[in-house]
């Protein structure tokens, strides 16, 4: 049966500009960068997680048709386009700090949940990222 | 789309996302127009055309969220539920609640504890679509 989740699509309006964040800002490697026909193949992996990879993938023709390109672009930017990343961090009050001295636009202090204490924020196109130092499980 | 139109969403997703945050804050119209760079009468206009309803709409239906989650997994009275999610009176969050909700707040508090999931993803399902009151049985038909 299903292993693992190798690779999951996100949408982003500006390939170099999603490399800037994810590599540049948040600490992602490239593990593929090719021209695959008119589209370019990015994926993106943490150096600690590669077997998780994100497609950065841009809502283009001929994939989509010109007008449905724009009206994902309409919904990505407003919050809506379907993409939410949830990471795990081993400090998230250092992690914060850390993204805030980037220049990253954080609206939240890291909270306590009932599941760990997290934060959450916007990549720049409008997907959502939150980040969690998770609490262990009682038994842990 | 123009890149334009994707700027202005950007400026109002900025606005609402500060209203699912400080929703316990007295956020008025001006200071949300700041937040998203505009006038204040263009920010009431663009935040409608952009996710179809006012901004005052949105932060009344993410506050009876937050009273939503609170009665369900807290001890807290009603008027201390009421003032944290930031209503100054409690007469008008009982009545914003039953229109929004369909049921007073006591009653939603019956159906008891929510299920532990992410705040943001509880934040983002929980919040009620302000028609009518959602039944959570599945295949209820009564649910939409």
């Amino acid at each position: 049966m299903l292993t693992s989740l190798s690779i999951t699509s996100l949408y982003v309006l500006d390939q170099d500009q999603a490399l800037d964040f994810y590599v540049g800002t948040l600490g992602f490697e490239v593990q593929t960068d090719q021209q695959f026909g008119p589209m370019r193949f990015l994926t993106v992996a943490l150096p600690s997680d590669p077997g998780h990879a994100v497609l950065l993938e841009l809502p283009a023709p001929p994939s989509v048709s010109p007008e449905i390109a724009g009206q994902v672009r309409d919904l990505v930017t407003k919050g809506a386009g379907g993409g939410h990343l949830f990471f795990t961090t081993d400090d998230a009050h250092k992690t914060h700090a850390a993204l805030k001295e980037k220049g990253v636009e954080l609206p939240e202090e890291p909270v306590v949940q009932p599941y760990g204490i997290d934060f959450g924020f916007r990549d720049p196109f409008g997907n959502s990222v939150r980040i969690a130092q998770m609490t262990p499980p009682p038994s842990a | 789309m123009s890149r334009a139109s994707e700027d202005s969403n950007r400026r109002m997703l900025r606005a609402r996302d500060a209203m699912d945050r400080a929703y316990a804050e007295p956020l008025d119209v001006p200071t949300l127009a700041r937040l998203a760079h505009v006038s204040p009468a263009h920010f009431s206009r663009t935040f409608t055309a952009t996710f179809g309803e006012p901004p005052h709409r949105y932060l009344q239906r993410r506050r009876v969220e937050r009273a939503m989650f609170l009665l369900r997994s807290s001890d807290r009275s009603v008027t201390e539920i009421c003032m944290s999610v930031g209503f100054s009176s409690l007469g008008t969050f009982s009545r914003v609640f039953a229109d929004i909700v369909g049921e007073p707040p006591s009653v939603y508090r019956r159906r008891g504890p929510l299920a532990p999931v992410p705040s943001c993803f509880g934040m983002r399902w929980l919040r009620p679509s302000g028609e009518t009151a959602r039944s959570e049985k599945p295949g209820d038909p009564a649910r939409s």
